[in-house]
């Protein structure tokens, strides 16, 4: 690797280790001068090493970097604003400049205690992606903007309200009491789990970036495990989940693009290292005596990396979304759920049951009711792929749906 | 959207032995009816199962066995939905296992205090 390939490579890895350390020296109402000093770190890098070629090594030049950054940031301090040094977490006294400690067990308890601070319900579940993309995965604000399919003043705005939004809420860069720490591990889950459904379902065309999406939330709940009081089951569970999710990413879309359906995709392509990883961490998760939806979803993930369909894959499924739509409700798991239930239990079964779902709206309900009415009534299976085609608002759903119409009409 | 109970009912009295295989046949036909309601985002509380074994409290701290002996129908469980009416509920009763054991299923509104 050259330069100008790992550049980009560290910032990814690195900036966040830095902007974590430095902050949780500073305190989170400094979060913007920790960023600053990082990316000023990566500046020098790139100025310097085009200049005078790679150091032996790098990571540790950026961190004697970012420290000497800190370093001049806290004197100058301390000279010239007597006022902002006794806010700093760690008391500075006339030129006393505390160690700026960027050793791994600091840099790990840092980017912990900085996912719980970014994933805190004082803000939207929206605005806690962004900041996690940005500041836990060192994601460019361009980079941001493409995955949430918007612009850059958008993305722009929405860190800065609510970096703001935290500030205010004083959001501190401490490890949850013990007595909280379930509550926030939920919220923190929750965050990383639509983190890794933004690359998996995104309609960013960037596959590329959508894959890194999914992989820096896989990185972020692994980080989960390392530590004893964040290694709970439920967090084990999700890891497993993504996990089989990610098997399938590169089964999911053809040489052009195109998304290709789980019934039409072939198990040749989907990785087996990330199954086997799915399988250990969930063997992990069923240590524990609580039950989270994660291990619910996990288990539904891990019966779809086996292929063949049979009697007992299906029951199973029904199964778990049974109990999983008592845990929690979502119109996906309903219609996934009929769906497992025409396998068990037949379609007039499904069919009657997905009446009562009061989900017409919704163009994939549309397009279960054509799939169940298929054989039982192409009529009936036609009118329901039209009034899908009419609500489906993507172009790739159109396309689905559009293959459908014309298997119709054979 | 209001809750309404439902209790379940029916005759320990007369139910036939049944094997493992009917017994998890019999927990799936539960499983995927109240999967049902829990997929129209209707069901609060799964409730649960009533043992058999109970006793009751009278005036004067006078302990009875339960009443089972004398009716035909116990009470075996409950559950708690959420409805718009009586009518609504009852219509998400229907199909419930119960009813085809010799069962019935009383459906109350509840009333918040």
């Amino acid at each position: 690797m050259d330069e100008r390939e790992l550049i980009p490579h560290l910032f990814r890895t690195e900036y966040s280790k830095i902007t974590a350390v430095l902050c949780r020296l500073f305190g989170f109402e400094q979060i913007e001068t920790a960023e600053d000093i990082a990316s000023d770190t990566f500046l020098s890098a790139s100025e310097l090493w085009g200049l005078k070629g790679l150091p032996e090594h790098p990571v540790a030049w950026l961190y004697t970097v970012a420290k000497n950054k800190a370093k001049n940031y806290l004197k100058h301090q301390a000279v010239f604003q007597q006022k902002i040094t006794p806010q700093l977490k760690h008391q500075v006294t006339g030129t006393d400049i505390p160690e700026i400690d960027l050793s791994p067990q600091n840099i790990h308890d840092s980017q912990l205690q900085m996912i719980f601070a970014i994933c805190h319900p004082a803000i939207t579940a929206e605005a806690q992606i962004g900041l996690a993309l940005r500041i836990l995965c060192g994601f460019g604000v361009n980079e941001i903007a493409d995955a949430f399919l918007t612009n850059r003043e958008t993305i722009a705005k929405r860190l800065q309200r609510a970096k703001d939004k935290l500030r205010t809420a004083q959001v501190a860069l401490t490890f949850p009491p013990p007595s909280e720490i379930d509550k926030r591990l939920e919220t923190v889950l929750r965050t990383l789990y639509l983190l890794f459904n933004e690359g998996y379902y995104s309609s960013s065309h960037d596959n590329t970036l959508r894959k890194e999406l999914c992989f820096e939330a896989m990185r972020l709940t692994k980080l989960l495990l390392d530590n004893p009081a964040t290694n709970q089951p439920s967090a084990n569970a999700l890891l497993a989940l993504m996990s089989f999710h990610a098997s399938r990413f590169d089964a999911r879309i053809d040489n052009t693009g195109e998304i290709v359906l789980y019934a039409d995709q072939d198990p040749n392509r989907w990785d087996q290292a990330l199954i086997q990883q799915g399988e250990h961490f969930l063997n992990i998760a069923s240590e524990g005596d609580k039950l989270s939806r994660y291990h619910l979803e996990a288990g539904i993930a891990w019966w779809h990396t086996i292929k063949a369909d049979t009697k007992e894959k299906w029951e199973c499924i029904l199964q778990l979304y049974n109990h999983l739509l008592q845990l929690e409700y979502s119109p996906m798991a309903a219609l996934n759920r009929t769906y497992a239930l025409s396998k068990a239990n037949g379609k007039e079964e499904a069919i009657a049951a997905a009446e009562k779902l009061a989900l017409d709206h919704l163009h994939l309900y549309q397009l279960l009711m054509g799939e169940l009415y298929q054989e039982l009534s192409p009529a009936k299976a036609r009118a329901h792929f039209e009034k899908a085609l009419q609500l489906a608002a993507s172009a790739a759903d159109k396309k689905i749906i559009e293959a459908r119409l014309r298997g119709c009409a054979d | 959207m209001k809750d309404f109970l439902f209790v379940y009912r029916s005759d320990f009295s007369n139910r036939p032995q049944t094997s493992p295989e009917e017994m998890q046949a019999n927990t799936k036909r539960w499983m995927d009816w109240i999967g049902t309601i829990a997929a129209q985002n209707k069901l609060t509380d799964r409730g649960n199962r009533l043992d058999l074994n109970g006793k009751v409290l009278r005036p004067d701290n006078m302990v009875t066995d339960g009443p089972y002996t004398e009716i035909k129908e116990s009470l075996a469980g409950y559950s708690i939905v959420k409805a718009n009416s009586l009518e609504e509920a009852l219509e998400l009763a229907k199909g419930c296992p119960i009813l085809t054991a010799g069962g019935n299923v009383e459906v109350r509104e509840i009333s918040v205090m």
